[in-house]
């Protein structure tokens, strides 16, 4: 046996090859891949960052831009877990650190960056007990008082979650369970994790094994007293949530004729991009945090542009959900900073 | 009598009958006072009560001097007031002026005002340590750390070092250890070792707890307490009760010679080591009961699915009650026998929920495996199945379901022969992007004597899939209006949107859809079970050429560099 060319991560167009072969769904070569570069001396954790969530990057970009379909995204998605598992199944140590426990928050579905900070998480010597994606809470704190872990992982890759992952975090930390939270739903530098009551934050994979290294757990004060978040404004947009919606559906109507001619599909994609609209308002309002509305606005707009959806569309959208809520001072205000974002 | 104070009149001090008279009455004053020169600090006059607080006082002498360390640094310093703590009282001295000439010391024994405040602080400690104690032991259901919480909260308000020991089990005793500072550590102790330590076989037999100061320190074995932790001063073992039986015992050591634990601090660890026990005992419990539950649920669970070759499988089930993770949902995969090389699918859902549905859910799946041991077709197995469902005398017990048996066919292609009794026809995505609904038709099983079952074939050319679900897949409530069914046509399109995926990412998908569709609301058992012809990507890779899934056909601009590996 000799191996002809070693690979390396430094290699040019390592990285479009990788993107190549989980765009085109080829687990066979994504796997025959990383393989080789292991086999090559490349440590594993540098496969899993540089390579599997670097490309992960680039595959949400790819759909951002409307260059790849959700079902290509989801497939390259499906093929990077593979290649990890195949990273995974070579790598084997002897668990030397505390216990800790991995989920994604009820209705969060990115499992990927979970799976890989699982990976690091063990290869730094931690016994991982990885819940996957879209774990509701009850499930999360049994799995709790059945494992006793020292930390609890939580990732919220979507700000609309952050209701459900502040409910998580209370109820982990109710049951002596410290948290450190993770993902972009949680903002800029982590900024809603400490307002939810989280413990300790990390943007990644790395940094979430080295803040748990050492100093951990860190002092924690009484849960309880970070247990209630949002307002009456708050609790008003998420109780008449439906109503909200079918509102704007129907305003939306009168300003598209051409509504009219949608089929259920077309219909059901709208409301989506409604309901969107409300749960993001939502959000920002349980954390009392604009940005998390107008970072939505200007998310979405980039996302419709380049569909060619008119922004007009969105615009309209979020001026019928704000003639609803005249009598919400925060909510209206947030919907006019919202709008200022559509370019 | 004037209105006159005698300091204002102090010239009269040195003459006449006045100054007795003002010494009887400043002798019985039950505040000490001490009258002195504004000039030269020099005591003129000492009160009886001064004299029986602080003896060495004399008249005459300089206040700036003296047996009160306190007084004579106020005095110099010129400070108004004082404290100090002379034969054991505690004082404080205030400075009043009479007159420009002469001052006064007032002196206040506030010995017990300083004893009922430490008692105070104390009692405040205890309590703050007591609800600490309540909220952290109770908050986990965890035995592990349970006992790690009780080291904890021991550390920090009762001794240097706690080790927890839980009851001897098989002849060994589990303990957790903490020394303030340090990490906690766990391990495993042999019963003949717990005699070592003074006490604690005592402890753990469930008698009364021995008091600190006839356990002799000195008497610990090395192994108790890291090496430097030093010489343990004292040493306190106290039983943790559990129920009705110890939950096991605590020992706590401080540090130094002069340590004790004082009463006080056996009541205050006794009635803690009350709070720990009964947290221990209760987290023992539930391990227990997990423990059975895990045991019987281990047969309800979704199976791991085979992998035969040349089919894909994947499962999906997600319970409404997700802590037990089991109901009325099921699915099962029974590999080739010696007899057969079909794989025999099933998934159905029983009536009911929860642990009823989940047993009856058990029994099915094993009519099954027995009615494929004997090579049954799917529909015979639906046949027999409602006779011994019906047979089992139980009413209201049915369930429908579909059944299929799976193989390989040329060209790899996979083949299924499928039946339904009462259950949604499976959807077959094809490889063009068509959702069809499976012709099979069936009725309820359980229900009646005489079934009707209509099975049907279907061939799946490599990388088309066949999906069977339950109802709680098209019936989950949720929508913008939150109480619209999810339904037939949107999870044709959820599918159709899934071609050329691998089975496991469309599962994935349209759980993903379904979830989104419900956003938090009530969950019904959801069961998803997959079969799918294996797009060829695989093979024809390792023939060189490459063949494309449907999905890639713009994303390649230049041919992949050819590895050359020997």
């Amino acid at each position: 046996m000799s191996v002809v060319s070693r690979r390396s991560l430094d290699e040019p167009g390592l990285a479009d090859e990788f993107l190549r072969l989980v765009g085109d769904g080829d687990e066979y070569g994504a796997v025959d891949l990383v393989t080789a570069l292991l086999d090559d001396g490349v440590p594993p954790q540098r496969i899993m960052i540089d390579l599997i969530a670097g490309t992960q990057v680039r595959v949400g970009e790819l759909w951002a831009a409307n260059e790849w379909s959700v079902a290509r995204e989801h497939a390259a998605t499906a093929i990077s877990e593979r290649a990890l598992a195949a990273v995974a199944a070579r790598t084997n140590v002897r668990p030397t650190r505390g216990r800790v426990t991995i989920a994604c928050v009820d209705g969060e579905w990115h499992a990927l960056p979970t799976r890989i900070l699982a990976e690091m998480l063990r290869l730094d010597g931690w016994r991982v007990d990885f819940l996957g994606a879209n774990v509701p809470g009850p499930h999360l704190v049994t799995h709790l008082h059945q494992t006793g872990p020292d930390v609890v992982a939580l990732s919220c890759m979507i700000a609309t979650r952050l209701p459900r992952a502040h409910a998580a975090i209370t109820a982990c930390r109710a049951a002596g369970v410290p948290v450190i939270a993770g993902g972009r739903g949680f903002g800029p530098g982590g900024r809603y994790a400490q307002h939810l009551g989280a413990d300790a934050w990390a943007a990644g994979a790395e940094e979430a094994v080295q803040r748990l290294a050492r100093n951990w757990p860190p002092y924690s004060q009484d849960p309880q007293l970070s247990a209630f978040l949002g307002d009456e404004e708050y609790t008003y947009v998420v109780r008449n949530r439906g109503g909200l919606i079918s509102t704007a559906m129907s305003r939306l109507t009168e300003a598209y004729p051409a509504m009219r001619d949608y089929n259920q599909r077309q219909l059901d994609s709208t409301a989506e991009d409604m309901a969107h609209i409300v749960d993001f308002l939502a959000a920002a309002l349980y954390v009392s945090e604009s940005q998390v509305f107008t970072d939505f606005v200007a998310w979405t707009d980039s996302v419709l542009q380049a569909r060619g959806v008119p922004p007009v569309a969105l615009r309209v959208g979020l001026e019928s959900v704000q003639a609803q809520l005249r009598d919400y001072p925060t909510a209206t205000a947030m919907l006019t900073a919202g709008a200022a974002r559509i370019k | 009598m004037t209105a006159q104070s005698p300091a204002s009149a102090g010239e009269r001090l040195a003459e006449g009958p006045a100054p007795a008279l003002l010494r009887a009455a400043l002798d019985a004053a039950s505040e000490a006072v001490l009258l002195c020169d504004s000039a030269d600090d020099t005591i003129l006059m000492i009160n009886n009560a001064a004299q029986t607080l602080v003896p060495g006082l004399s008249a005459g002498s300089t206040a700036a001097d003296g047996p009160l360390p306190g007084l004579a640094a106020a005095v110099v310093a010129g400070d108004d007031s004082f404290t100090d703590v002379h034969g054991g009282r505690h004082l404080r001295g205030q400075r009043r002026m009479l007159g420009s000439d002469h001052y006064g010391w007032y002196l206040h024994d506030r010995t017990d005002e300083v004893a009922r405040a430490d008692a105070l602080r104390a009692e405040r400690a205890r309590t703050a340590f007591l609800a600490e104690a309540g909220r952290r032991l109770s908050s986990s259901l965890h035995q592990g750390r349970c006992t790690r919480i009780t080291a904890e909260l021991a550390v920090a308000h009762l001794a240097g070092a706690a080790v927890v020991v839980l009851p001897v089990d098989r002849r060994q005793a589990q303990w957790v250890r903490l020394v303030a500072g340090e990490a906690p550590e766990e391990g495993v102790l042999h019963e003949s070792s717990l005699a070592e330590v003074p006490g604690l076989v005592e402890a753990l037999g469930g008698f009364p707890p021995i008091p600190s100061r006839w356990l002799d320190a000195s008497q610990a074995p090395a192994w108790l307490l890291p090496d430097d932790f030093g010489p343990i001063g004292a040493l306190l073992v106290t039983p943790l009760p559990g129920n009705a039986e110890p939950a096991g015992a605590l020992i706590l050591a401080r540090r130094g010679d002069d340590t004790e634990f004082s009463p006080e601090d056996e009541i205050l660890a006794r009635i803690f080591a009350a709070r720990a026990g009964a947290a221990i005992s209760a987290a023992g419990l539930y391990r227990d009961q997990v423990d059975t539950t895990a045991v019987l649920q281990a047969d309800l669970l979704p199976p791991e699915l085979i992998q035969p070759d040349g089919i894909e499988l994947v499962g999906s089930y997600q319970a409404a009650r997700e802590a037990l993770r089991i109901g009325g949902d099921f699915y099962d995969v029974f590999g080739p026998t010696d007899s057969s090389s079909d794989t025999v699918i099933a998934l159905g859902d029983v009536c009911g929920k929860g642990p009823e549905a989940a047993v009856l859910t058990g029994k099915v799946r094993q009519t099954l495996r027995a009615l494929r041991l004997v090579g049954a077709a799917p529909d015979e197995m639906l046949h027999v199945l409602n006779k011994a469902l019906l047979e089992s005398g139980r009413r209201h017990r049915f369930v429908t379901m579909v059944v299929g048996s799976v193989s390989r066919a040329e060209h790899g292609r996979v083949r299924l022969n499928l039946a339904t009794g009462g259950h949604p026809p499976p959807l077959v995505l094809r490889s063009d992007g068509t959702v069809e609904e499976v012709p099979i038709s069936g009725t309820l099983i359980g229900a009646v004597p005489r079934t009707v079952v209509r099975p049907a074939d279907v061939e799946l050319a490599p990388g088309e899939l066949c999906l069977l679900y339950s109802d709680g897949l098209t019936e989950a409530r949720g929508g913008p209006s939150g109480d619209e069914q999810f339904g037939e046509a949107r999870l044709h399109d959820a599918l159709a949107e899934c071609r050329g995926l691998p089975a496991a990412a469309t599962v994935d998908r349209v759980r993903q859809l379904v979830s989104d569709w419900v956003h938090g609301g009530t969950r019904d058992d959801i069961a998803m079970l997959a079969v799918r012809a294996p797009a060829r990507t695989a093979l024809s890779l390792r023939n060189g050429s490459r063949n494309q899934s449907p999905f890639a056909i713009d994303a390649r601009r230049n041919d992949r560099r050819v590895r050359q590996r020997s």
